[in-house]
């Protein structure tokens, strides 16, 4: 009442948080980063395997009869043709085809789902619902979970789980027991990697988190705030809600809002599905006319970048972390987007953004210049439109 | 006589008769206010009413005080802080409570913890008033144009307001026409489940009016109270250090650093009118002070049937001005404490200095339905048995507010209509008084062990004491048919009167009523336009 809520796994995450550095995500604290520097968590992302509090991630169940029809009502997927046990990620629009939110729909049963999202929807999930036999529960509070991201996550698994997950393929999920306690698993993340979500109840939380420590401690298991995963999904060319995109729920005006060919996810607009869902006729207006906006990769040329600092005797520097800030992206000298997040990777040795574009400057190839603040002065970088993702290695779908 | 001439004179040194007087002064003007009491601030004062213990009288919280205003008139050099108010706290009928902090996740847990619907709405509704009222906000900032007009200026105004009209998404513009018709029940309803939300959010949609949260228009002065919401970070709400007096104060302390003059003790009689001009102010006791312009900072009644002759305003003015509504709906509890009030459904340890719902609001509102029984008493000239109350602790804000340890309650009661059946006397205010701590008690049963003193203000005291007629804290209600160009009166929104020479700016003056300053502000600015000074 007073404060946050905590999640089930405080207990552990607040003795390992080192540097008292907590966020707060959907009305929860949450732990930022465990260590001092982010290099050690963000590599266990990338090298073995992570651990990740993702409790708070907005869940519900939709239930019954019409639980698929809400679904593909909804969400721009075709959700009657999911099977039992796959995952698909999806955005979801107004009337005018602009984004909502976006999570993943998971089909647990034949007529059970669950909805995960960032924001709450149970207002639009229930308008949309009416005269359906479906039910909507909102389950944040009553189940925990946990993102487990790494090329090692498979063999902890493998060790801990009573069910062999050699066979989860990418985007399906299966349910399994870990020291006898049902979970669901899905090969699902926000990494990019290799990697689980892990889903309980919250009062298996702890029993779930000692397990995964005590196997993977052999694995470099190591746990990670969502600091080092905001790094890393930029590299997955992954975007946040309010971050990179802003919910047409919270947009002042028409030009905050995206649509979700703006945002890069055409693959997940079905048009071709049958019937009505909520945005058709205005997704279908601007798949034929085109988007005005892309969401792009922008890869900063380093010795561009280097020779800017150079001209003030500097070596080139770069933030430790991911920056949540628009910087206004240049053509000759004028503004043709701003990239909305941007981050070095210490994988690929690149300061990557994700950035928002007009037509035509979004064409994979186009040399623009990023902002870059240099010693109190505002300089823009040579940068490159490049192909999302910035790194997607051979085992994340394998 | 040259001390008896100038430039300007403003009847009435409430806050927005200073803040004209500083904006004229800062043109270069000679100013005099002339005020009725002993102090200024007219009805945001902070008195001393039992030694070491200060009440902020009437008006109790800044709500829409001109951030302009304040940086013009370099306020916080002359001593205004306004402190942070940051929570709401309702307590329920079956004992539970329903609060609002200043955070949004800490809100949207408290609310889920009513209702996991009315959470995720609360966010949605306030968006939507928020852009309703963004939408509307630019309307509210222009000098009203009349429709009736013909005239250069009235037909611009019309223009940028029709330009603005059209600009708007449908969408927009019917949410605009269903806020100015709906209850502001039938609005809360559309969204909210928790009665204890729906009755707290209608409380604010009845302030100041004389109508329940079933009538309609209501929903409009909910609307009203978003125009301060969209500022967002930059508006100015909260409690003034040293209570709405410490508001005026800096006014004040602004227009005497301006060079402007201000006269207590000083009543006006009437004003002196030649060839058709206002020309000065006669006093009560008989001094005649010379101007080239006068402006009232009164209420329309005084203004415009007391201060002047009829005769020099047309027939179907005066008429509009009688008819204008100023029925007082509310009264003020002031209480001074030897310790903090109990309440029962979120009690505190110790001595409550730590207790956190006492820094913000404590609203008295359980559901829709008690705040329209509350009228159904007033309607018919009785006092609310259970009446709304809207209390703060100012002394939990500024410490300043009463002896260490001690502290000072403010409670603002609805309803207490100004047209008791059988009139206001000692022993009617003695029950709006029982009423109220009566009404307390239901929720927190220590009420009573706690009081040192206590002062009780009906609409009649209202308007015995701070002068405004009728006891409307707005000067005249917040309806829709009293606002934008209806301010007072059709034809006479733009600050000036169908005396030449005679100008209006106070709460009853668009846009309206509140701590906000604006209509001193905008009449100032009008009568420097008028260049006859």
């Amino acid at each position: 009442m007073f404060n946050l809520k905590t999640t089930p796994f405080h207990e552990r995450t607040s003795a390992l948080c080192q540097p008292q550095n907590w966020r707060k995500w959907a009305g929860y604290f949450v732990v930022g980063s465990y260590e001092h520097v982010l290099d050690r968590e963000y590599w266990a992302i990338r090298n073995a395997a992570a651990l990740i509090d993702v409790t708070p991630l907005i869940k519900y169940i939709i239930q019954g009869k019409d639980a698929a029809a809400l679904l593909h009502r909804v969400t721009t997927r075709d959700i009657h043709k999911m099977k039992v046990g796959q995952v698909a990620y999806t955005g979801w629009c107004d009337e005018d085809g602009k984004m909502i939110d976006d999570g993943t729909v998971s089909r647990l049963e034949d007529r059970t789902f669950r909805l995960t999202a960032a924001e709450p929807n149970l207002r639009w999930l229930t308008m949309n619902a009416v005269g359906m036999d479906a039910s909507i529960t909102e389950v944040t509070d009553d189940m925990a979970a946990l993102s487990f991201q790494g090329p090692n996550t498979r063999k902890v698994l493998n060790l801990v789980c009573e069910k062999s997950v050699d066979d989860l393929k990418y985007f399906r999920l299966m349910t399994n027991k870990i020291k006898g306690v049902d979970v669901t698993i899905s090969r699902t993340g926000y990494t990019g990697d290799l990697g689980y979500e892990i889903w309980m109840n919250n009062k298996d939380a702890l029993k779930i988190w000692d397990a995964l420590m005590e196997v993977g401690a052999d694995y470099g298991i190591t746990p990670v705030g969502i600091l080092a995963m905001d790094m890393a999904r930029v590299e997955a060319g992954l975007f946040m809600l309010d971050v990179d995109y802003t919910s047409t729920t919270h947009a002042w005006i028409e030009s905050q809002k995206s649509s979700p060919f703006e945002l890069g996810l055409d693959w997940t607009v079905a048009l071709d599905k049958p019937g009505y869902f909520v945005g058709r006729r205005a997704l279908e207006r601007e798949k034929k006319n085109g988007s005005e906006w892309k969401m792009v990769g922008l890869a900063v040329d380093w010795v561009g970048m280097e020779d800017i600092f150079k001209r003030i005797d500097l070596p080139p520097q770069i933030p430790g972390s991911a920056i949540r800030a628009s910087l206004p992206v240049m053509v000759g000298n004028v503004q043709v987007g701003y990239a909305s997040t941007s981050t070095w990777s210490p994988l690929l040795k690149t300061y990557i953004a994700l950035a928002h574009l007009q037509r035509p400057y979004y064409e994979i190839g186009t040399d623009v210049r990023m902002e870059i603040t240099v010693e109190h002065h505002r300089q823009h970088a040579p940068a490159k439109v490049v192909k999302l993702p910035f790194y997607e290695p051979e085992w994340k779908k394998k | 006589m040259t001390s008896n001439q100038y430039d300007a004179i403003i009847i009435g040194g409430g806050h927005n008769g200073l803040v004209a007087a500083a904006y004229l002064a800062r043109a270069g003007k000679k100013v005099v206010v002339l005020e009725r009491r002993p102090i200024v601030g007219g009805a945001a004062v902070t008195e001393e009413i039992f030694p070491g213990y200060k009440f902020t009288e009437f008006s109790y919280v800044v709500s829409l005080l001109r951030p302009e205003i304040i940086r013009d008139l370099e306020l916080p050099k002359h001593g205004l802080k306004i402190l942070p108010l940051p929570s709401t706290f309702t307590p329920m009928e079956y004992g539970d409570y329903l609060a609002a902090w200043d955070d949004h996740d800490l809100t949207r847990r408290e609310l889920y913890r009513h209702s996991p619907k009315d959470a995720e709405a609360y966010d949605e509704y306030a968006r939507v008033m928020a852009r309703a009222a963004k939408a509307i906000k630019p309307i509210i900032n222009l000098i009203p144009p009349d429709p009736s007009s013909m005239s250069i200026r009235d037909l611009m105004g019309l223009l940028k307001v029709g330009q603005y009209a059209a600009s708007l998404k449908e969408k927009e513009l019917y949410m605009i026409a269903k806020l100015a018709t709906q209850s502001s029940a039938d609005l809360l309803e559309e969204w909210f489940e928790t009665d204890a939300l729906k009755g707290t959010k209608a409380a604010s949609g009845i302030i100041g009016t004389f109508l329940g949260p079933r009538s309609p228009g209501t929903a409009y002065v909910l609307l009203h109270h978003y125009m301060g919401e969209i500022d967002g970070a930059f508006r100015a709400w909260g409690f003034a250090k040293n209570g709405s007096g410490g508001v005026s104060g800096s006014i004040y302390n602004a227009a005497k650093a301006l060079g402007v003059e201000t006269r207590v003790n000083s009543s006006v009689k009437q004003v002196k009118v030649k060839n058709g001009r206002a020309v000065g102010v006669v006093l009560e006791n008989g001094d005649e002070i010379d101007s080239k312009v006068v402006m009232s900072a009164a209420d329309p009644k005084r203004t415009f049937l007391q201060f002047v002759e009829g005769k020099y305003f047309p027939d179907d003015f005066v008429t509009a001005i009688q008819n204008f509504r100023t029925r007082g709906s509310s009264g003020k509890v002031n209480i001074a404490l030897s310790k903090l009030p109990n309440f029962t459904a979120l009690p505190y340890k110790g001595n409550g200095a730590d207790s956190v719902l006492h820094r913000g609001a404590v609203s008295i509102s359980p559901s829709i339905d008690y705040i329209e029984r509350a009228y159904d008493d007033a309607k018919y000239g009785q006092i609310s048995k259970r009446p709304y109350l809207d209390m703060i602790f100012p002394s939990m804000i500024d410490p300043g507010m009463a002896p260490p340890g001690q502290h000072v309650m403010s409670c603002f009661v609805q309803y207490a209509p100004y047209d008791l059946e059988g009139g206001w006397n000692d022993q009617k205010r003695d029950e709006l008084g029982e009423a109220v701590i009566a009404t307390i008690e239901e929720y927190a049963p220590n009420i009573r062990e706690c009081i040192v003193g206590m002062q009780v203000i009906s609409p009649k005291d209202i308007e015995s004491i701070a002068g405004i007629t009728g006891g409307n804290i707005f000067h005249g209600e917040l309806l829709l048919h009293q606002i934008f160009f209806l301010r007072p009166v059709p034809q006479w929104a733009d600050f000036r009167t169908p005396l030449k020479g005679y100008y209006f700016g106070a709460s009853g003056a668009h846009p309206g009523g509140g701590v906000m300053g604006a209509p001193g502000m905008l009449a100032a600015k009008e009568i420097l336009k008028d260049g006859v000074i």
